[in-house]
């Protein structure tokens, strides 16, 4: 099973001092707190895409190239990457670029984005936001595995002879989740590709994360990729710890109070009934997160959000040493002791490679415009 | 004999409440009729004022606290609807607006429901024609055509057989009548459930989309 930590990227005051940082800050916050979760031992990094303040990370790949090279064996994705405004074709080219320079170390989740004014920005309609994902997706997914591509849809121009460069690493495309909180539309998109499906979890009811998973397994055997308790699941989590339950509590409500998303609404305490969220101790963040198994079957991937609202960057890197020194190695332990055989782990570039029989170089040269042929070696 | 659900919503914020006083004679009158015409009735009646700041936290959390949950299942999945507000400041109030907020899109379309409102003054009245109708044709929802509006005097001039008393009648005729038209509920929508397949939705993808 595969943990690590995902960030929106929020720029937010820290409702106990009242400073708000720079965007410069936060940026170089949300490297250090990549490069913590390799440290302590965490297996993933995924950063959100955002096109409007107060977010900073709207160039992702720039950022995890960033992050790649300052990494041995971080794996860097995405929570999410806009499938609906992104263009397709950039999205399989920055992807495989970033495949490549990080030594195939890389997956994605894509999103919709539930920000109306973003979509115009970008030449599109929220409204449609459901089939850009589905034909966007099915382009995306046609780039990185067909040469070269005729294309015609409505949302973007046709392509004719079209090769996206470079080719994804070995021949073997990045492994993509599809993230999605209440449209079963999604979950049948994941299941129909085989795809991961990842609920975000943490600001809903566990309810809603039970339906949307248990529609995807069903789907994704239907569609004939494995039984439903193989199918590739992951989840978001939230949690605030310190080794005294109560001290957590204390230093997380005014935080919790003022969050973008869910502050000054519910009290803490309704909250931590009503989702997800666990403030507490290390050991009460592994018995929760041990009971989400309970409601979605074995899963291949956890991710938790650990910078938001303001939290200063130290305590986040507190937080991380934590999760890293005290959770999850025992999270690990214990999931692995529960999942059966039949149940795969969630799927790497090696293990994407060795299901493909090997790793193929899958450049395609360029036909040359005086001879017409191609060069010596070439693949086609 | 066929099993109804009625749920009725009272935003009646003080305790007594007239509003909740017009709802539950509504309510009275509307199981009545439809018992007399062979149905079996259950009642739901909803105060909103014990789910004021579950409303609220809904609006801002995007999610009904469970308790909330299991009201807005009742009202979405009854047979008809009784929805009755004070009138403040010319509208509903805005406990009852919130309440309706709050409910999935489409989750009241072709309902049955009867709307009355109380006030301090008859003058009230046609904020019952103006305001409170207007939502619920917004919704889709099928208001019967007479809306019952208390004012002060109705309580007070000893009318128990006057003419709010009539009203009520009819309108609980009214809203019989459009429930029996119907076949039984069978509860509230699922809103994860899935509606269409894969390859479905692949070759609607150039379709307009429906907003």
């Amino acid at each position: 099973m595969q943990f690590g930590v995902f960030t929106v990227g929020d720029v937010t005051v820290d409702p106990t001092t009242g400073r708000e940082p720079t965007e410069h800050e936060r940026i170089k916050a949300m490297v250090a707190i990549a490069l913590k979760a390799e440290e302590v031992g965490l297996d993933v990094f995924a950063t959100g895409e955002h096109h409007n303040p107060p977010f900073v990370p709207s160039s992702p790949t720039t950022m995890l190239g960033y992050v790649a090279a300052r990494t041995e064996r971080l794996l860097l994705s995405t929570a999410t990457t806009l499938i609906t405004t992104n263009d397709p074709v950039k999205i399989a080219e920055d992807y495989a670029m970033l495949q490549h320079l990080s030594g195939g170390r890389v997956d994605l989740m894509m999103g919709r984005g539930n920000t109306g004014p973003v979509y115009p920005w970008f030449g599109k309609d929220i409204r449609a936001g459901i089939p850009l994902a589905i034909e966007n997706y099915d382009l995306l997914h046609r780039l990185w595995r067909e040469d070269v591509v005729d294309w015609k849809g409505k949302y973007r121009t046709p392509l004719q002879s079209f090769t996206s460069t470079p080719r994804p690493l070995d021949g073997v495309p990045p492994f993509v989740w599809h993230g999605s909180i209440r449209s079963p539309e999604i979950a049948e998109q994941a299941a129909y590709y085989g795809d991961g499906f990842f609920a975000n979890h943490i600001f809903w009811p566990k309810e809603h994360t039970q339906r949307m998973i248990a529609l995807y397994r069903q789907r994704y055997a239907h569609y004939g990729h494995g039984s439903a308790d193989q199918a590739i699941v992951g989840l978001g989590g939230q949690v605030f710890m310190r080794r005294n339950s109560q001290d957590a509590v204390r230093e997380f409500r005014p935080y919790f109070d003022n969050a973008p998303v869910y502050g000054h609404g519910p009290s803490l305490e309704e909250f931590t009934r009503e989702t997800p969220l666990t403030v507490g101790s290390p050991q009460q963040v592994i018995d929760r997160t041990l009971g989400f198994r309970e409601y979605v079957g074995d899963y291949q991937r956890q991710l938790f959000l650990m910078d938001h609202a303001g939290l200063p960057l130290k305590t986040v890197l507190e937080q991380l040493d934590l999760l890293g020194e005290e959770v999850v190695p025992v999270l690990r332990k214990e999931f692995a002791a529960l999942r059966p055989a039949h149940v795969p782990e969630a799927p790497t570039h090696a293990s994407l490679v060795a299901a493909a029989g090997g790793g193929t170089d899958s450049t395609v040269h360029a036909v040359d415009d005086v001879t017409g042929k191609a060069p010596e070696g070439a693949t086609r | 004999m066929t099993r109804r659900t009625l749920a009725v919503v009272s935003a009646g914020l003080s305790q007594p409440s007239s509003t909740r006083l017009l709802a539950d004679q509504l309510a009275a009158a509307a199981r009545d009729e439809l018992v007399r015409r062979g149905s079996e009735v259950e009642l739901r009646v909803v105060d909103l004022r014990e789910y004021a700041h579950d409303v609220v936290n809904n609006m801002l959390t995007g999610f009904p606290p469970a308790a909330l949950r299991e009201v807005v299942d009742a009202v979405t999945g009854a047979d008809g609807l009784i929805a009755v507000t004070p009138i403040f400041s010319a509208s509903y109030n805005g406990l009852f607006k919130s309440f309706f907020d709050v409910l999935d899109a489409g989750s009241l379309v072709d309902r049955p429901v009867l709307i009355g409102a109380t006030g301090g003054t008859a003058r009230h009245s046609l904020a019952l024609e103006h305001a409170v109708r207007p939502m619920f044709a917004y919704l889709r929802a099928v208001v019967v055509p007479t809306a019952v509006f208390a004012a002060p005097e109705d309580w007070s001039d000893g009318t128990a057989d006057g003419a709010l008393r009539g009203r009520i009648r009819r309108a609980a005729g009214e809203l019989a009548d459009q429930v029996e038209r119907r076949p039984p509920a069978s509860g509230p929508a699922d809103p994860f459930a899935l509606t269409t397949d894969f390859l479905q939705m692949l070759g609607r993808s150039d379709d307009t989309p429906v907003s």
